[in-house]
Parts: structure tokens; sequence; C-alpha cells
């Protein structure tokens, strides 16, 4: 018996999730399938930065619409999703990774982008205290900050649901198909059929999109992110570095998170990953040097999340280029939870109205196919 | 002293010096494999033979003769070509069977052939109102006290909770001259009838007589109350009294110290984090490992032997340890299993040594009352939740014990869940109305065990090191 609805999205990451409650908003009735459950990946694990600092041109945009989703955040979700924003501080560690900082920020405002702004090492000091005395510079963005991303995929997932979506988590979807102008897919022994189907699979949404002809160059990556026990009070901001793979952030409760793009083996298939330690100790020694106030915090934990990261670095974002109904949200190369709200929004817009207000172009799969063009 | 490792890589990898691990790898370096020890106490012994080199307590029947079985097992190892550490914590442990290793202040890493775990038991989660108090402690606690430095009660003592290592307690601290005032046994009444069925195999086990005896000598020196169903420590910032409910009565005694004991369960951290399959078991109410006959796991290459692959015992961890040892020395050199006692004969010494068990399963299952709290006791230590913030959380979504920590951080802190893991799986399941395996259990993450910042910091450097400049 197969059951009808306005719209099938597959993956309940934070971007499938906050699709699923857009599409709610605009009156249409989705069904939300999820392997495992919502946030069990990427979306769950993430270091929750809430970052348009240093996001590579195409995608500022769908980065800025997020940014105003994300400060009202309570209003949409009913939950806070312990979103807090001190901004996010690009640190220059010498005066060649502040002349590259200089220049990216001229470029931003040519375009006509302000929201990241260059820094001396004064305010640098004084938006980071504890930062190593010889750092000359860097760059802020003062909207930035970070949230929980757990809570956050959850809320989302929560509220669309509250709105009406259907979700089905633990099983996968398969046999996905498009016959008599619909989409139809099995989850388990249920099957529903829609007019339209998203493609937010994350890890996984590259096979999906291979099988219905529309291959792309996407590899399964795992980022480590570790957490020290608490230590006292003495950053607010989000840090991250120009020359080297860190970022940084201190909780309310007084632990650490400490991330930057080290990566784990991912093991797709079992849903695990094989952290390298010999990497995490990389980011302990920048820590290490650049924080002389963490040196004696212990780290009680790491992890790594799975998800999809392109060759190009700029997530799959827009209709398909090969079928009609069918759209794509996959490949956010390690910055997606931040897009996540707007990204949600903008394709409820796209699947709705035909058509948004903003600028995607650049984000689509035909980037991958000109033919098909 | 700080010892690194000899070598970067073996062919065995014992980790824990108890029973199982001492056996282990003694017969691996006897069956000449290259075999590392490493265990995270000061000397060889684990739980049961705790400080067996080190012990100031020199009368034999203080602490019984079983306790003295551990100095043979640590005589054999130490004739054997086995490199044993100690102070050595192991905090990492992948499919890879790549292992990292805290010994004074400095990690190493080690590769091995094979990996044999025997990382022994953990006390069940004792958690009643109060539980947290200062003055109430694990009896597993008192009685690392009382190994290592021959410390015993002296203040007013109750003793809470059941099972064999309640009363071999209790014996030890009479014997050594401490203090107990009362015992309070929480077995529950319907188990006696649920255990009678294998009481023929318990009666003509070892246990049986000397654990009759045990009784029978602390019984004869302390008031035992019999078919506690509530139990609750209190007091403003120091435990002041207990107050528990037998036969419908409820009585409140002054205390200094309360000793809690309910079993043990396997310690499976390491394991879970390694990837290996378990499995709730649903007359021991734990995790358990998913393993063949010979102790392998669903990871290749790691074994898991002793307490840790399920509670066995003393006895029944030594012959697992022998059996995980010679099952490497089959895969890795079989020609010297020559050497070695036949796998039949192990596997009649493993049946001999695990019979009564059932028995004891079924008689010492704790009560649901004392593993499910309720209202305002706590739950997670580490950051303080409730029973009812867990069921708040369910409420308004939470599914299992990983969604839980988006909600409350409940087995986010540095225990990583040790002490409140199957609460909250048994909670959950509760009140979702599903089983322990359907509710499953916190996903666990490397380090096993915190290390520094710093000591992360200092591992040797790698050529990444010089690459690594284009952040993510």
């Amino acid at each position: 018996m197969t059951k009808n609805v306005d719209a099938i999205v597959i993956g309940g990451g934070i971007h499938g999730c906050s699709t699923t409650l857009h599409l709610c908003l605009a009156g249409l009735k989705p069904v939300l399938i999820e392997k495992d459950y919502a946030g069990r990946h990427a979306s769950g694990v993430n270091a929750g930065g809430v970052r348009q600092l240093a996001r590579h041109i195409p995608e500022i945009p769908l980065s800025i619409r997020s940014m105003g989703i994300w400060e009202r955040i309570s209003e949409l979700l009913d939950d806070d999703c312990s979103f807090e924003s001190y901004g996010q501080v690009l640190v220059a560690e010498n005066e060649e990774e502040l002349a590259v900082c200089r220049a990216r920020v001229a470029e931003l405002n040519a375009l006509g982008f302000t929201h990241e702004e260059l820094i001396d090492a004064a305010e640098l000091r004084r938006l980071v205290p504890a930062v190593a005395e010889t750092c000359p510079g860097g760059v802020v963005s003062r909207r930035d900050g970070a949230a929980n991303p757990a809570q956050t995929t959850t809320a989302f997932r929560r509220k669309a649901e509250q709105l009406g979506a259907t979700v089905r988590e633990g099983v996968a979807a398969s046999n996905i198909r498009y016959s008599d102008g619909l989409w139809h897919v099995d989850v388990g022994t249920e099957s529903f059929a829609a007019p339209v189907l998203v493609n937010a699979a994350g890890a996984w949404a590259g096979k999906i999109a291979a099988a219905l002809g529309e291959p792309v160059p996407v590899e399964t990556v795992a980022p480590m992110l570790m957490i020290t026990s608490r230590v006292p009070h003495f950053i607010d901001p989000v840090v991250i570095l120009r020359g080297r793979k860190l970022s940084f952030k201190q909780f309310k409760n007084g632990t650490v998170l400490i991330g930057g793009g080290h990566l784990a083996t991912p093991y797709q298939d079992r849903n695990e990953t094989v952290l390298d330690w010999k990497s995490l100790a990389i980011s302990a020694r920048t820590v290490f040097e650049l924080f002389p106030v963490m040196r004696g915090a212990t780290i009680v934990r790491a992890w790594a999340g799975i998800e999809a990261k392109m060759k190009d670095d700029i997530p799959v974002f827009g209709p398909s280029s090969r079928h009609k109904g069918l759209y794509h949200q996959f490949g956010f190369s390690l910055h997606g939870f931040q897009l996540g709200p707007g990204a949600g929004a903008v394709m409820a817009e796209l699947i709705v109205n035909g058509g948004t207000q903003t600028r995607i172009s650049d984000l689509g799969i035909e980037r991958f196919h000109p033919s098909a063009l | 002293m700080t010892v690194a490792p000899k070598r970067e890589a073996y062919d065995v990898v014992v980790i824990g010096a108890g029973p199982a691990g001492l056996a282990a790898a003694a017969t691996s370096a006897e069956a000449g494999l290259t075999t590392l020890l490493l265990d995270e106490n000061v000397g060889p012994g684990g739980q049961v033979f705790r400080a067996i080199s080190s012990t100031p307590v020199t009368d034999r029947n203080q602490l019984g003769a079983d306790y003295w079985v551990g100095a043979d097992l640590v005589q054999s190892l130490r004739a054997s070509s086995a490199e044993v550490i100690h102070r050595a914590t192991v905090w990492s442990l992948d499919r890879n069977l790549d292992i990292a290793v805290s010994i004074g202040g400095a990690s190493a890493f080690v590769k091995a052939k094979r990996v044999i775990l025997a990382t022994g038991a953990l006390e069940r989660p004792f958690p009643i109102p109060g539980w947290t108090l200062p003055g109430v402690m694990t009896a597993g606690a008192a009685q690392t006290m009382l190994k290592s430095s021959a410390l015993v009660p002296d203040g007013r003592t109750v003793m809470a909770g059941q099972g064999p290592l309640l009363w071999l307690l209790a014996a030890q601290i009479l014997r050594l001259g401490g203090r107990i005032d009362r015992i309070l046994d929480t077995t529950e009444r319907g188990n006696y009838f649920a255990a009678l069925p294998h009481a023929f195999a318990f009666l003509t086990s070892p246990y049986f007589a000397k654990g009759l005896s045990m009784m029978r000598e602390v019984k004869a020196k302390v008031q035992v109350v019999s078919g506690v169903t509530e139990l609750a420590a209190a007091g403003d910032g120091q435990l002041a009294s207990v107050s528990y409910v037998a036969g419908g009565k409820r009585e409140t005694i002054p205390a200094d110290l309360l000793l809690l004991h309910q079993g043990v369960v396997p310690n499976v951290n390491l394991a879970m984090a390694a990837g290996i399959e378990h499995r709730w078991d649903d007359l021991q109410l734990c995790w358990s490992p998913v393993l063949d006959a010979s102790g392998n796991s669903s990871v290749a290459g790691i074994a898991i032997a002793g307490d840790g692959a399920g509670i066995g015992g003393a006895n029944a961890a030594v012959v697992r340890g022998r059996i995980a040892a010679r099952a490497a020395v089959e895969a890795l050199a079989p020609a010297a299993t020559a050497k070695l006692a036949p796998m039949a004969m192990l596997r009649a010494d493993l049946a001999k040594a695990e019979r009564g068990r059932v028995f004891l399963d079924a008689l010492f299952r704790p009560a649901p009352q004392f593993r499910i709290p309720a209202g305002d006791t706590i739950v997670c230590r580490c950051e303080e939740v409730t029973a009812k913030d867990v069921l708040d959380s369910v409420a308004i979504g939470a599914t299992g014990p990983n969604q839980l920590k988006a909600y409350r951080r409940t087995g986010m802190g540095p225990c990583q869940g040790r002490l409140c893991g199957l609460t909250v799986t048994e909670l959950m399941a509760q009140a979702r109305g599903k089983t322990p395996q359907e509710i499953g259990y916190y996903r666990l993450r490397a380090p096993v065990k915190p290390i520094t910042l710093a000591e992360l910091a200092a591992v040797p450097k790698t050529e990444d090191d010089i690459k690594a400049v284009v952040r993510g």
C-alpha cells in the first residue's frame, strides 16, 4: 500500500530536517526518511560552528540567509539550540598570513559582503585575550557563534513532526524509482510516493545521485574532534587559524572543543570511524603552543562524524539537471552545519515557488554535467 | 620509574593483569610469542588479587585461601618471557589493533597481531537516594583500601546490597578488626525460588561450602536484616543516616559509612570503543561481548577473557585467559601449541569453574527498584542528572542513551558512563516500553581514560606535521 505525500526527503541530518520543516511551514505534508536516527552522523556530532567567516564565495549568500534564521532560532523551533553569538575569529599567526587576510576582506568588500572585518593585534587580544602574544591580527565575523549540533538537529526534526511531517527512522530508503510523474521510495514494508524527492543523505547522497544518473566527484570523510575536561572560562568567540588546521571553542560549562579538519578513517557501511591519534596530536600541539592555559586540561573524548566532501569543497544544492521533481542537498564538505537552517528555507522555496531570491546558482549539480545543460 | 614498551609491535598484547590477564600473558609467552602485558595498577593481581605482591596483610586466613592463589599466577608470569608494564593505562584500541597507552605521563603507540582484553569487571551502579553523599562508597572501593593498605572502617558502618563480594568483604573487615553495625540484605525473596532449579549445580560447586561458611561467620558477629525493599542515605553534605524498609517496616539508623554493593558487571568501555559487538544479557542484567568459544570477539584479532567476557568469577577467568591465549598461539604459531594444555582439557576446566554460576546470577539478580531509580535520585554523577531529568528528556523525544547526550550530557563526563550507563539504558527502556537491547548503550570513544593535552601534544611527530597547512 503506497502512501501519497507531497515530498519525500531522504536523510535526517540538519539539512533534511530543515527542509522537511520548511516544507511543513509552506503547507506541504512531507515524509522524512532516516536510516539511523536524526543527527546520528555529521549533523549531530560536528563542532557546532555557526560560521559565515572564511566561506567559499559561492555559498556566502546562503550562509548569510542562514544567519538570519539562526538569530531567531528559538522562535522557529521552540528550542534555543544552545546557540550563542560571540563571533568567530580567524587568527593570523604571522605577517604573511595577515596579508592574506587583508586581501580576502578586500575581495569580499568589493563583492559587497561586509560580514568579515580585518582586525589588528590589539583588537585580536581584546577578543581573544589568551592568544599568543606574537599573533599580529586576523579577521572577525561578529555575528557568528556556535550551537549544540545534536540539540539543533533534533529540534528541527521534532518541530517538523509537530507540524505534520511523517518521520521514519531506523530503516533506510530503498528502491527509489520514478513512474507516472511520482517518485516512489520504499521504507521497510512501507512505500511512499510524491512528486518531489529531496536527496539530503549526506555521506550516502553521492550513491543516490549516481544511481539516478548524476554521478558527482564526492568522497566520504570523517573529520575528528576532541573535547576537554572543564577549565576556567578564558575565551568567548570561536577561534580558527589561518595557517594551521585548528578550530577551538569553549562552552559555557568550561569544556573546550578542539577541531580543525584532521580526518579519521570512515567505515561507512558499519557507521564507524577509526581515529588517527597521530593527527589529533598535531591539534594538541597547536593548542599547546597557542593557549598555554590549556596545557593541563585533560582530553575526555574524541570522535568523528561521517560526511560527504566534494572535490571542489562546494555543496551540491538545487534541482536535478536530469529529473523532474528531484532536488539535491548534500556535499557540504565539512562546513554544512551553519547552512542547514537557510538551505532548508531556500530548498522549500525552490520546491514550492520554483525559485528563490537567494543566490545559489554556483552550487547546482549541473556544474559536473555540462552536457546535460 | 617509567618504562616504555621495548618494541613497537608484539604478537600478543594482553590488557589487564587480573586472573585472566596473568594467565593469558604467561601462556602466550610460554609458547614463545612476543607478549606484552599492560596493566593500570601498581602491581599485578587486578581487583581479586589486588596488591598480591605487596599487601601488608600477612596472616593468610584474613584474606582467605582464594586470594593467595594469585601468588602462583604471578609466579608463573614472572618465570615467563612476557614483558609486563604496570601503571600503564590503555586509552585507545581500534579495529586495526593499534593501541595507545599512557605510562607515567607519557603516551606510546604499539601494534599487536592479537589483543586479549582482560579488563575485568566494575561494580554495578547502586543509584539510591543519597548515594552521592560523602560517606557512601562502594564495597569494592573499601576492599581496595583493605587489600592495599589494611585499612578497615572504624566508625558506624552499614553495609547494604547483595552478592558474594558483599559477604566476602564483610568477613575480611571483621577478621581485620573493622567495625560493621548492620548488614542490609537486598536480595529479593522471589530470587530464592528463581534460583532453586539451578541449586544442584551450585551445591556441587566450590563456591557452595565457602560461601556458606563465610555467611555463617559474618552472621555470628553482625546483625543482618534480610528482605530489604527500600534503601536511602541521608545527611547534610555528609552521610548521617541510612533508612530502609524490611518486611514493610521502615527504620532509620545513624551511620558514618555506608558500603553499597549489588554485584559486578563486565567493564566494557575499551571493548566497545574498539567497535566490538555487545548484547544485553537478561540474566546478568548487563552488556556482554558477543564471543566464540575461544573468546574471539566480532573484531578480528581481539579476544576477551575474564569477567569482561561476562561475569564468571576468578577461577573461570584464569581458564578463559588460558583458552584465549591458546587460541592466539594456534593462530600465530601452531607448532608451539604442543607445549600447552590441550583445548579439550581447558574447556573441561572452564565448565567446572563455571558450575553454580547460573544459581548465583539468579539468586543475586538485583531488584528493579535498586537498578532503576525515580524522582530526584541522581543517575549521572558527572553531570548531576536525575532520574526525572532523564524521563523528561524521553518525553520530549530522546529515544536512547546517545540522543540523551544532546539533552542532558549524560555519559559525557570523565567517567564515560561507567557510573550511569546501565541505569540510563534500563531507565529509558522502562520509560519507552522497550528492551534494553533495543534501547542500546552509549557509543564509547577513546580516550577511554582521560589523558592530558600536554601528554597528547608530546607524542612523537610524524611527517603530517610538516604538510598539515591547509585548513579543512
